[in-house]
């Protein structure tokens, strides 16, 4: 029930979403691409936070050294674009693992801060490194994924609909049910005889491998990979809303936040700086009334909630 | 000559950074919330008081009270409209009302940052010192302005210790904070301790923010970074531990100074960083925190 209701929504927006180059201009394209981008870093949150129950305050420190990574082994070394985003990608799990290893001794704020601090580290040594890595204004990158708007936007839905894919298969496996139990009751799950840190640390793993290959995407997008865009905690916050707004635990509704938040931001541009103190009005209505989400009602009214 | 500049800087910003970082622990130890638009209710403070003295040309001490007043009805805004919902929603699971508070927080913090920098523009602003003029000190010449901020914010924090353990309102704050269902039993309204609480929280943090816009200026840009340095005080020291938070303002406060006049003053905050890493990695209930 719950899948094949999951389907009969997602199926039908993923044909629309294939097919709106034929439509819209090269600009609405653009905006749908980081939308999408953005996507797969609400979804790897979600993973982490609504499975593994463990509040990460800090998605850009992953999403930063796998963009980073990859923009300078792209600067500085020449490595093709695909080389350096898998370089990126693992360079955001071993970010992931020493992550890990306070989570699995820390919790709740705890945590939270020390996820908040891996952020302001990197920030601040991306900046004081400013010679090497470009610092505030960002390192411009030899290398583009494609000029072309179309193509740029096929990319992007094509990485966002495997991401999506993969995250929500692995959810409803048994791997995301023990993974949910242990975020929900540690001890328990431990008594039932799974193995926690393992499943904790693999989804810490895969959190942070997509996190890190979609800000790698998401740089060799852009052409340049500032500290505004994959580090600060700005950034950050979005993801957050993203995920919360479309519906925790649901990972398809982290994607349908991100996509909203960033199309809210585009129609709201003529308030100008208004406009995102209206988003986050927004974000918060939604929150004190509607704590599921948009998806929240959708898919958890079979009382799993 | 240097050591003695430094002892003096330090101890002044480690008092401001005491006084903001109290109130957030306070809350958290009586109520069990982190709120998130800490740094910009200070903001908020900050600003008006400054607005009434640059717009109104009032004068400087009923600048600051305004400033307080405002950093007050923020306050209460926050727990009426954002943080008592969430805690009494029946939809919310229990488990979950902290990341929503968190998240509510968040969001309410920047619209009012949003709000400030729309209304007043996010250009730095200094509110007029309460005290003009320098003195010499032991041979350093000190801003009056420096001394008073010291002065006014270990008053305040001093205030606050004679109300929690001298008055028996403030008792039942710590017994709040302590056992909560145990004070109910006794005959105590919870929420009245809470308003209490939050009514507290408004004015040293409204006072805080004031002081802070006198001493270094402030922008709408920088209540996120108020938020973190305060959070990061707070869990340093141990959450909810207002002792414990008052010696890590003072180690934070030195270390910064300390960084800004023998290494550098654009990596300020890396050691602090990588202290509070270190702390929470060895002793994870912060300095004189109880779990």
């Amino acid at each position: 029930m719950f899948r094949s209701r999951t389907f009969l929504l997602v199926v039908p927006a993923l044909v629309v979403m294939a097919l709106l180059p034929l439509g819209v201009g090269g600009y609405i394209l653009g905006l749908l691409t980081l939308a999408y981008y953005y996507a797969v870093f609400a979804m790897s949150w979600d993973l982490l936070f609504g499975f593994a129950g463990e509040v990460n305050f800090g998605p850009t420190f992953l999403i930063g050294v796998g963009a980073y990574a990859a923009a300078l082994l792209n600067h500085y070394q020449h490595w093709p674009i695909v080389a350096c985003l898998a370089a990126g990608s693992v360079a955001a799990v071993v970010a992931g693992v020493v992550l890990a290893v306070p989570a699995l001794r820390l919790t709740g704020p705890y945590f939270g801060l020390v996820t908040l601090v891996a952020v302001l580290l990197l920030q601040n040594i991306l900046v004081l490194f400013a010679g090497i890595t470009g610092g505030e204004i960002g390192l411009d990158l030899p290398d583009v994924l494609a000029i072309d708007d179309t193509t740029n936007y096929y990319y992007a839905l094509t990485f966002m609909t495997v991401s999506g894919a993969v995250l929500f298969g692995l959810t409803c496996s048994p791997v995301g049910l023990i993974l949910q139990a242990s975020g929900q009751n540690a001890i328990e799950a431990a008594a039932l005889g799974f193995n926690v840190t393992k499943h904790k640390l693999a989804a810490f793993c895969i959190s942070a491998f997509f996190s890190g290959l979609a800000g790698g995407m998401l740089i060799f997008y852009l052409g340049t990979a500032s500290v505004g865009t994959v580090v600060d905690i700005a950034v950050g916050v979005n993801v957050i809303i993203a995920a919360v707004l479309g519906g925790r635990r649901t990972i398809i509704g982290a994607a349908l936040g991100s996509i909203f938040l960033i199309a809210a931001g585009e129609l709201l541009r003529p308030l100008g700086q208004l406009s995102t103190f209206v988003v986050s009005a927004v974000a918060l209505v939604v929150i004190l009334f509607f704590p599921g989400g948009f998806l929240g009602r959708l898919l958890h009214t079979e009382g799993s909630e | 000559m240097q050591a003695l500049q430094i002892l003096i800087d330090g101890f002044a910003i480690s008092c401001l950074y005491a006084l903001g970082a109290i109130g957030f622990t306070l809350m958290f130890g009586v109520s069990g919330v982190l709120n998130l638009s800490h740094g910009a209710i200070m903001v908020v403070a900050a600003v008006i008081a400054w607005w009434m003295g640059a717009s109104l040309a009032v004068d400087p001490y009923t600048g600051a009270l305004a400033g307080v007043a405002a950093s007050l009805v923020c306050s209460f805004f926050t727990y009426r409209v954002i943080v008592r919902p969430i805690q009494t929603s029946s939809a919310i699971p229990r488990e979950e009302k902290e990341i929503f508070v968190l998240t509510g927080t968040l969001l309410w913090g920047i619209m009012l940052q949003e709000a400030v920098s729309y209304v007043f523009t996010n250009n730095p602003k200094t509110v007029r010192p309460l005290v003009n003029g320098v003195v010499s000190l032991v041979g350093i010449r000190t801003p009056w302005n420096e001394l008073v901020t010291a002065g006014v914010s270990l008053a305040a924090i001093g205030c606050l210790y004679l109300l929690v353990n001298r008055t028996r309102t403030g008792k039942s704050l710590l017994a709040a904070s302590m056992n909560p269902r145990g004070l109910t039993l006794l005959g105590f309204e919870l929420t009245r301790i809470y308003v209490l609480v939050w009514a507290i929280y408004g004015v040293l943090t409204g006072i805080a923010g004031v002081l802070l816009g006198a001493f270094l200026g402030v922008s709408s840009d920088n209540a996120g970074t108020l938020t973190a340095s305060a959070f990061s005080i707070v869990v340093l020291g141990g959450l909810g531990s207002v002792s414990g938070s008052l010696i890590a303002a003072f180690v934070v406060g030195y270390l910064e100074t300390l960084t800004a006049y023998l290494v550098a003053p654009s990596i300020r905050t890396v050691p602090v960083l990588l202290l509070l890493v270190a702390v929470v990695y060895v002793r994870p209930q912060g300095l004189l925190g109880r779990r």
